[in-house]
């Protein structure tokens, strides 16, 4: 703050207090958006007489992870009283493959789009493209009349399918754009040299794509970790993600309300989403800009 | 090695028509090049021979096996592209490679031949290096010898040398020539830069908008260009073209030109006049070369065809060799080409020396050359 090195005194006065009023600005945005995430873990690590007494920001006067044990293990969701640990496994379970299928078929389609026009491609990846436009409520009941017709509605496997077929416009999208910033000669040189549609995908496509991989991944666990709307309405009981039996737990009440409870809960339920941003966190900004800049 | 035959091939994107009906015999072992402005239909031609592209009409021969339907791997050619288009993510090893690995080639006839590839063309201590760490001329190298890897029966170059600095393009031109005197391969080769053209070719093809305007050796299109597009075209400086009238004096065809301040010379034709009977009290285009205008010819003694006409200096540009002069004649910025020592100052008038022996003359309308 003091680097203001401008020999006027008036001005470097002036300069430092606008950088005062600026970082000022930041830290209070910073404060107000990192205070619910202080409320939720101190209050997480009280026990409830300390949370009865104190108020919403107090200091914890004896730490306990008791609460986190019961919302892993005992809670009470509905009638049963097992935690939220099966229906984080369920999360884990419906995230991985869904992401899985919806980068790779997101990929391909990409490669398509961007390296193998066809006649009508354009329009296609168009058409692809209103998917990101489509809100989650107006596919609701076509939707779950299709997974019905599959068999298999109130699994796993129907919210699996709901997700990647949610998620190809937007992983579609990403690779698309990621592919055409990439020269066409390549293709061409490999076609020359012999090589097959997936052979040249697999072989020099692929090994560039890191950075797009990341961003895609990140962005489709966000988004499927995260839904709640679609959790809510194909899945039912045993086969529910995180997100519905969050909600669940909060909203069964028998007795006392145990807010300590609710907020391990939470933190558990945001815990993965926040893993992935720390670690991949600034790969996504780079493969970001790179899908972007020339797409 | 084979020969090439293209026969009457049309290409349209959609309504466009980008060729409109190209043929072209390149015989085995021939340096053909492809030559024009951009847009002219000559990448698109050597994606139609390289099967990238598929044919509207007409057909392609390598050898004696019609290749219109071919896959381009199953042509037996070979593509040195602008961009290189080396794979990224491999070494220069993995580059050179990964076509006869696609071939199924057996691993340790690939090391030979990457060994052998890597000589003739001096890669050798790079071959563990990934594309990223090569310099421009280093990647050209490696994309030649990618090619070279293959012993294909034609190579397809599309502007090889664009992306390089001058210098290193004239330099990678002469190795090119060398590489070709060594393997007498069939290659086709792209380019838009008439020297390259030139100074490569067997055979040029000049092409404008989808038609090949004159197939002929460097010399051919030099000396004998078929219309005013190919004339000014090939050659640098540019041709003059020179509109007049031809007019008959004294029982002698020749035409009338008008230098800047009003004086006027009669420069007969003589002989080349055989042809241009009709043309007489028609206007004209005369083409002259600028090396056809200076101030003294090594032959003009012994030459009847040599006329003088004076000239007022508009602007000089030495070229170290040569000094270009411009003047005015007929209205038109004409180019000379003279020797340093006898260039004047602009303003000043400058004598010179028209060789009307190399003069041509084209149709106005149609822009075909006469004679």
């Amino acid at each position: 703050m003091s680097s203001a090195s401008s020999p006027s005194s008036n001005q470097s006065a002036g300069a430092i207090i606008g950088r005062m009023v600026v970082y000022g600005i930041l830290i209070i945005a910073a404060v107000y958006f990192l205070i619910p995430l202080f409320v939720m873990m101190i209050t997480s690590i009280k026990t409830m007489a300390d949370i009865r007494t104190g108020n919403l920001i107090s200091l914890p006067r004896e730490v306990t992870l008791d609460a986190w044990k019961t919302a892993w293990n005992s809670a009470c969701i509905g009638v049963a009283c097992n935690g939220i640990k099966g229906y984080f496994w369920n999360s884990v379970r419906m995230v991985i493959p869904a992401v899985a299928i919806s980068t790779i078929l997101g990929a391909i389609n990409g490669y398509v789009f961007s390296k193998w026009r066809f006649k009508g491609s354009e329009v296609f990846f168009s058409l692809l493209l209103v998917g990101c436009f489509i809100p989650f409520q107006v596919i609701l009941l076509p939707m779950a009349r299709t997974l019905g017709q599959f068999g298999i509605s109130q699994s796993l496997v129907g919210l699996i399918f709901v997700h990647v077929v949610y998620g190809l416009a937007f992983t579609t999208l990403f690779f698309r754009n990621f592919y055409v910033s990439i020269p066409d000669e390549l293709v061409k040189a490999a076609r020359i040299d012999g090589a097959g549609f997936f052979r040249i995908f697999w072989r020099i496509l692929l090994p560039l794509s890191k950075p797009i991989f990341v961003v895609c991944i990140i962005w489709q666990t966000t988004q499927i970790w995260n839904d709640f709307l679609f959790g809510v309405v194909f899945s039912t009981g045993d086969t529910q993600p995180i997100t519905v039996a969050l909600n669940n737990l909060v909203n069964t009440s028998t007795g006392v309300k145990e807010y300590n409870v609710d907020m391990a809960a939470a933190i558990i339920a945001a815990i993965p989403t926040l893993l992935v941003y720390i670690v991949a966190g600034k790969y996504f900004l780079r493969g970001l800009t790179a899908g972007a800049v020339k797409g | 090695m084979a020969s090439l035959k293209i026969k009457n091939i049309k290409k349209a994107f959609g309504s466009v028509e980008v060729l409109k009906g190209v043929s072209i015999d390149a015989q085995s072992g021939e340096f053909l090049v492809l030559v024009g402005p951009s847009g002219c239909g000559k990448s698109t031609l050597l994606n139609l021979i390289a099967g990238l592209e598929s044919i509207t009409e007409g057909d392609i021969y390598i050898g004696d096996r019609r290749v219109n339907t071919v896959s381009p791997k199953d042509r037996d050619i070979a593509m040195v592209f602008q961009s290189y288009a080396l794979y990224p993510n491999m070494n220069v090893r993995q580059n050179i490679s990964f076509g006869l690995e696609m071939r199924k080639v057996p691993t340790k006839e690939i090391n030979d031949i990457v060994q052998k590839v890597a000589g003739i063309l001096q890669i050798e201590d790079l071959l563990d290096r990934k594309p990223g760490q090569l310099s421009g001329g280093q990647r050209q190298r490696v994309a030649m010898g990618r090619a070279l890897s293959r012993n294909p029966s034609v190579f397809l170059f599309d502007e090889p040398l664009s992306n390089l600095d001058a210098k290193l393009r004239v330099e990678m031109r002469t190795e090119i020539k060398l590489l070709h005197q060594r393997i007498a391969t069939t290659i086709v080769y792209v380019t838009h830069d008439q020297i390259e053209a030139m100074t490569l070719a067997d055979r040029i093809a000049i092409m404008k908008d989808g038609i090949v305007q004159q197939l002929d050796s460097p010399h051919g299109v030099y000396e004998n260009p078929a219309n005013l597009f190919v004339a000014g075209f090939i050659g640098s400086p540019s041709m003059n073209f020179i509109p007049c009238r031809l007019i008959r004096s004294n029982n002698t065809v020749g035409v009338q030109l008008e230098a800047a301040d009003q004086t006027s010379a009669f420069l007969p034709i003589g002989h080349k006049s055989n042809g241009l009977e009709t043309w007489v009290d028609r206007e004209l285009i005369l083409g002259l070369r600028p090396e056809h205008i200076s101030t003294s010819f090594p032959q003009q003694d012994a030459s009847d065809q040599i006329h003088p006409i004076n000239c007022q200096v508009d602007v000089v540009e030495p070229t170290g060799p040569d000094t270009l002069v411009f003047v005015n004649i007929n209205a038109k910025k004409v180019t000379c080409r003279v020797h340093p020592h006898e260039a004047k100052p602009p303003g000043e008038l400058i004598g010179l020396l028209v060789d009307m022996s190399r003069a041509i003359f084209f149709d106005p309308e149609t822009e075909k050359r006469i004679v």
